[in-house]
């Protein structure tokens, strides 16, 4: 069964196909490098699983069912979260409020209701030690590393038991020892059977996590291959067009 | 054996929860609050020394009782700067206010008719205000500012500019509410005290609280988790001009009679008093007890230049010279922490 499932999706803008009818497919658990250059259609593609987009064509699936999103809160009751590029983090306040933010728990009686934060850090720190992040609860977001901030932005996807998670350039503006951080968080996300969609510009991250590659050039998917039967090389060569399909 | 891996997983999840990098001693001295606090004392002390008219009864009556008014205005305008935005508004809608109470009590309507009314006409003003920042995205300075002038005019208009001193029947419960005292604490100060206890509350243990935080740190991280941002926005601007709406129902029982020049410019020692109490005009950071503190400040300088026999024309300067103060103190602070 398949977690996702792309069908014939297309997407204009006035003149302009962005995307040219991408189908894909992903099973539970599995990482999927998405690559392709500036322009190739990586952003229009999440953001029409991420719910942002309405796709022009196509059909998409969620666990072999049709679905439709109606803004990326719909997506994500769906099933479908998102860890943006920026993490969407509030450095103000606590890692746990972060990964609540939005979805505090509460307790009290009828309408008065106070934030249960006793419940909340309980919850995060069970997250945390899930993806065997050394991330505190109550530390502020502003005290924190690049990885930890990392650790509460994919903590905050696991909240609901996302079966699927994009995940939008990750590693492109942290140190290098982050890097290897947040690359064992996607491992510890797929080894609970999450579904990963990594977006990179790096080629050692994807080859490293990923277990396919996908890579987009205007507007259509010209290889998704298993990351073992393709190299550094060859998907460089499929990106820039030297090479013209795989 | 199985109890034991999740014994000692229950350490690990509580010492991990438990784990926090700031000690309590540490954030006390972290807070702006504290050290504003600490200057009011020594202020205070250095008076009672060098004057014998400041240590007395009458005189502290009357320093607590000037202060809440600005501080009770600096209770909403503390949540509005919390959340990234500033609310320019407050004097006038305290006028305006106090100038809707005065009329129809003088029109023979009981208080809580008047009052209801007045309060009614704030919140209006504050919805307004939010509605244009939240929904059309206008820049709460603009809006605020044209709302200062609104709000004032609207005052007039409702006066024909006269001055007001007869409240009707209930005017004896105005009076008392605004100028009497209980157990020797003045009315105005146990209302400071009781909605600053509210917003704290409110701040600190309400969703609303942390969401007015979030939006003030990173407001497309709210709207991006789901945060209803436009609502929380308005709700902020709707507290703050309630709380000036509070203050006029107040000041109009103090003071005994409504003038449309009620509450002028009385935002700039608001603003003054929430930033020096440690709100961040950035959005994000800033606290109840801070606000009611950095009113504590500017009121015993005031009151300090009048009893030293200082020309009180110096009050601006000594103010400015604060505010300008404490936003340095933060900047100085924020420099260091990215050094390290």
């Amino acid at each position: 069964m398949s977690v996702l499932q792309l069908d014939g999706v297309a997407k204009n803008f006035g003149a302009i196909e962005a995307l040219k009818g991408v189908s894909l497919t992903i099973g539970k658990g599995e990482v999927i490098g998405l690559m392709g250059d500036n322009g190739a259609g990586k952003s229009t593609l999440v953001k029409i699983i991420a719910g942002n987009f309405r796709p022009s064509s196509g059909r998409i699936f969620l666990q072999d069912r049709e679905v439709t999103f109606h803004g990326p809160l719909d997506a994500r009751r769906h099933g479908v979260e998102i860890v943006y590029q920026d993490l969407a983090l509030c450095d103000n306040l606590t890692a746990a409020a972060n990964v609540f933010l939005g979805r505090e728990l509460t307790r009290g009686f009828g309408p008065i209701r106070i934030n249960d934060y006793a419940a909340m850090n309980r919850r995060a720190a069970e997250l945390f030690q899930e993806l065997k992040s050394e991330t505190r609860p109550k530390d502020l977001v502003r005290q924190m590393s690049g990885g930890q901030r990392q650790a509460v932005a994919i903590a905050r996807t696991r909240l609901s038991n996302a079966d699927i998670v994009l995940m939008d350039e990750p590693t492109a503006a942290i140190s290098v020892r982050q890097v290897a951080e947040v690359l064992n968080l996607i491992r510890h996300l797929r080894d609970q059977g999450v579904a990963v969609v990594l977006i990179s510009h790096r080629m050692p991250d994807v080859f490293s996590v990923a277990d396919r590659v996908t890579v987009l050039r205007r507007g259509t998917v010209v290889a998704d291959k298993p990351v073992a039967k393709t190299s550094p090389e060859e998907v460089t060569g499929l990106i820039t067009g030297a090479i013209e399909h795989a | 054996m199985p109890d034991q891996t999740t014994a000692s997983v229950e350490g690990d999840l509580s010492k991990a929860i438990a784990g926090q990098t700031q000690t309590r001693l540490s954030a006390l001295f972290a807070e702006q609050a504290t050290w504003v606090f600490l200057a009011a004392v020594i202020c205070a002390v250095g008076l009672s020394l060098m004057t014998d008219t400041f240590a007395t009864p009458q005189n502290l009556f009357n320093v607590t009782r000037n202060f809440a008014f600005v501080g009770l205005v600096a209770l909403g305008m503390t949540v509005v700067i919390i959340s990234g935005g500033i609310d320019l508004s407050v004097g006038s809608v305290v006028c305006l206010s106090a100038m809707v109470v005065a009329i129809v009590m003088n029109a023979g309507y009981g208080f809580w008719t008047a009052a209801f009314l007045a309060l009614a006409a704030s919140a209006l003003t504050g919805f307004v205000n939010g509605a244009l920042i939240a929904w059309l995205r206008m820049p709460s300075f603009v809006v605020t500012l044209g709302m200062l002038s609104v709000a004032r005019s609207l005052a007039m208009v409702l006066s024909d500019n006269r001055m007001i001193f007869e409240f009707g029947p209930d005017e004896d419960l105005l009076f008392d509410l605004g100028g009497g005292s209980t157990f020797g604490i003045a009315h105005p100060v146990i209302a400071l005290v009781l909605l600053g206890i509210l917003t704290s509350f409110l701040l600190k243990w309400t969703r609303w609280g942390t969401h007015v935080f979030a939006i003030g740190a990173n407001e497309r991280a709210a709207v991006l988790t789901g945060v209803a941002v436009p609502w929380v926005k308005i709700s902020v601007y709707v507290f703050s001009a309630l709380m000036a709406g509070i203050t006029g129902i107040l000041e109009a029982g103090w003071l005994g009679g409504v003038t449309t020049n009620l509450g002028q410019s009385m935002e700039l020692a608001v603003i003054a008093a929430a930033v020096i109490g440690g709100a961040n005009l950035l959005g994000g950071a800033g606290t109840i007890t801070g606000a009611i503190v950095g009113a504590a400040l500017i009121e015993i300088i005031r009151n300090s230049l009048i009893l030293l026999g200082i020309s009180t024309f110096w009050q601006g300067a000594f103010v400015g010279s604060f505010i300008i103060l404490a936003v340095a103190f933060d900047r100085i602070r924020a420099l260091r922490s990215t050094n390290l």
